[in-house]
């Protein structure tokens, strides 16, 4: 497929870890934030094929992973309820809740259906108006046009059986606590492309500024993600520390405007929890007041809920950076993708995962 | 979930005050939403996430970046400095 097996060549892959061969003269530890991108260099083996003095930490870019606990569980007993359709993207249906699952609500007779897009929830309450359609909607600033639109849409064409449960996540902010943190050992970040793609990269000038830290705008085929360890790698031996975009083809300084401003008109900036990271200041998003009808936890009361994370999974860890999945003595026996015991080994885009599924032991 | 995917569109519409598109992934197509893109027309390349256009692919940096990668290849191999891994 054009403008994808071009980054595929292994030959322009080669070239590009040769050049890092020759460029690195001591250890660096570079953080990729999202998830999509931990999972194409564990499948491509860069992991493996880079020099020794790089590590690659994996950072908590991955949207059903940081949903937060209290969160998933509000969203399993919404889904129980007899009078709702709950939908949502594929990859939160394993997600493990304190004591069950989207998949074991829908195997227990609850309609709980799969959507590519937020457009299709849309479709189905339009199908459905005798039911509540409720969509889950999870994600990064990629994933927030999207589902901005479809509370619009909702807006527009009164579909007032539509309404959104909102677990919402900027990357800014949380490159800065990762930063702050006082053992942080991470000295430069590939950026999310496609998160930038929507947002641009001007947030993260004045994070490389005052963290002394080069940031790199990152794509996901395995010579995007090599250009942009390369990139990383001259930066640190020279001493810079910039914003570089390694993914012009579809990344500019300013980002999708339009996508940006509808951003602004359906969401506004709240403070959030990051499952097994903890409350990051103003790193999420949540429905503006005029749109606050369509926040499906006010209009099902469920009641108090009382949240209980297994006492084995390390996710939390993993997602912070500080331990790979193979540290854990779950890994692969007690916890597998089947048999989950945290998000991580659950998502496409978590780091256990994609551990499990390219063979690291 | 960041996952998106560059597709070429080959038809654009209207649909409930929204600009749609169908974009063909290599031989198989769906509908995307190209609300984002306004200003995408028949043949333009596109990231798209979760059934939407997020941003169109700028053609020209992507054949310039590959050219330029190439070139470097070039380069090295002049210089002897291609890894052992080359043929």
């Amino acid at each position: 497929m054009k403008y994808l097996d071009e980054y595929r060549d292994g030959d322009l892959v080669r070239r590009v870890l040769a050049e890092i061969e020759v460029a690195v003269t001591r250890p660096w530890t570079l953080m990729e934030i999202c998830g999509g991108q931990t999972h194409s260099i564990v499948r491509s083996g860069l992991d493996r094929l880079l020099p020794d003095e790089i590590t690659l930490v994996h950072g908590p870019g991955c949207p059903v992973c940081i949903t937060p606990l209290e969160k998933i569980d509000r969203a399993l007993a919404i889904a129980c309820r007899k009078d709702v359709i709950f939908t949502s993207y594929g990859d939160m249906l394993r997600v493990p809740g304190s004591r069950s699952d989207l998949f074991s609500v829908r195997a227990a007779g609850g309609d709980v259906r799969v959507v590519y897009s937020p457009l299709d929830a849309l479709t189905i309450a339009r199908d459905n108006p005798d039911k509540e359609v409720v969509f889950f909607a999870i994600g990064f600033e990629t994933t927030a046009p999207p589902n901005a639109m479809a509370v619009l849409q909702a807006d527009r064409l009164g579909l007032e059986n539509f309404s959104v449960i909102v677990s919402h996540a900027a990357v800014p902010p949380a490159i800065r606590a990762i930063l702050s943190w006082p053992e942080n050992l991470v000295q430069g970040f590939l950026a999310a492309g496609h998160v930038c793609a929507v947002m641009g990269y001007w947030e993260y000038e004045p994070l490389a500024a005052e963290f002394g830290i080069p940031i790199v705008v990152t794509g996901f085929e395995p010579l995007d993600l090599v250009r942009g360890i390369a990139a990383a790698v001259h930066q640190l031996e020279a001493g810079r520390t910039e914003v570089e975009n390694a993914y012009g083809r579809a990344v500019s300084r300013e980002g999708n405007r339009s996508a940006q401003d509808l951003i602004a008109r359906v969401f506004e900036p709240c403070d959030r929890t990051w499952r097994g990271i903890g409350a990051i200041a103003q790193s999420g998003l949540t429905l503006r007041s005029e749109l606050a009808r369509f926040d499906a936890e006010t209009r099902f009361d469920v009641g108090e809920i009382e949240t209980a994370e297994s006492d084995i999974c390390i996710a939390g860890e993993i997602l912070q950076g500080r331990k790979k999945p193979v540290d854990c003595p779950a890994f692969g026996t007690e916890c597998t993708p089947e048999n989950p015991l945290g998000a991580t080994m659950v998502s496409s885009e978590g780091a256990c995962a994609a551990y499990y599924k390219y063979g690291r032991e | 979930m960041c996952l998106g995917i560059p597709g070429k569109i080959v038809e654009t519409w209207e649909k409930d005050g929204l600009k749609m598109g169908r974009v063909d992934f290599g031989g198989v197509t769906r509908e995307v939403c190209l609300a984002y893109v306004p200003e995408a027309e028949v043949d333009d390349y596109a990231i798209i996430h979760v059934g939407f256009a997020i941003n169109l692919l700028d053609e020209e940096e992507a054949r310039s970046t590959l050219e330029m990668l190439h070139e470097l290849g070039e380069v090295e191999s002049e210089l002897g400095l291609e890894s052992a891994s080359s043929p």
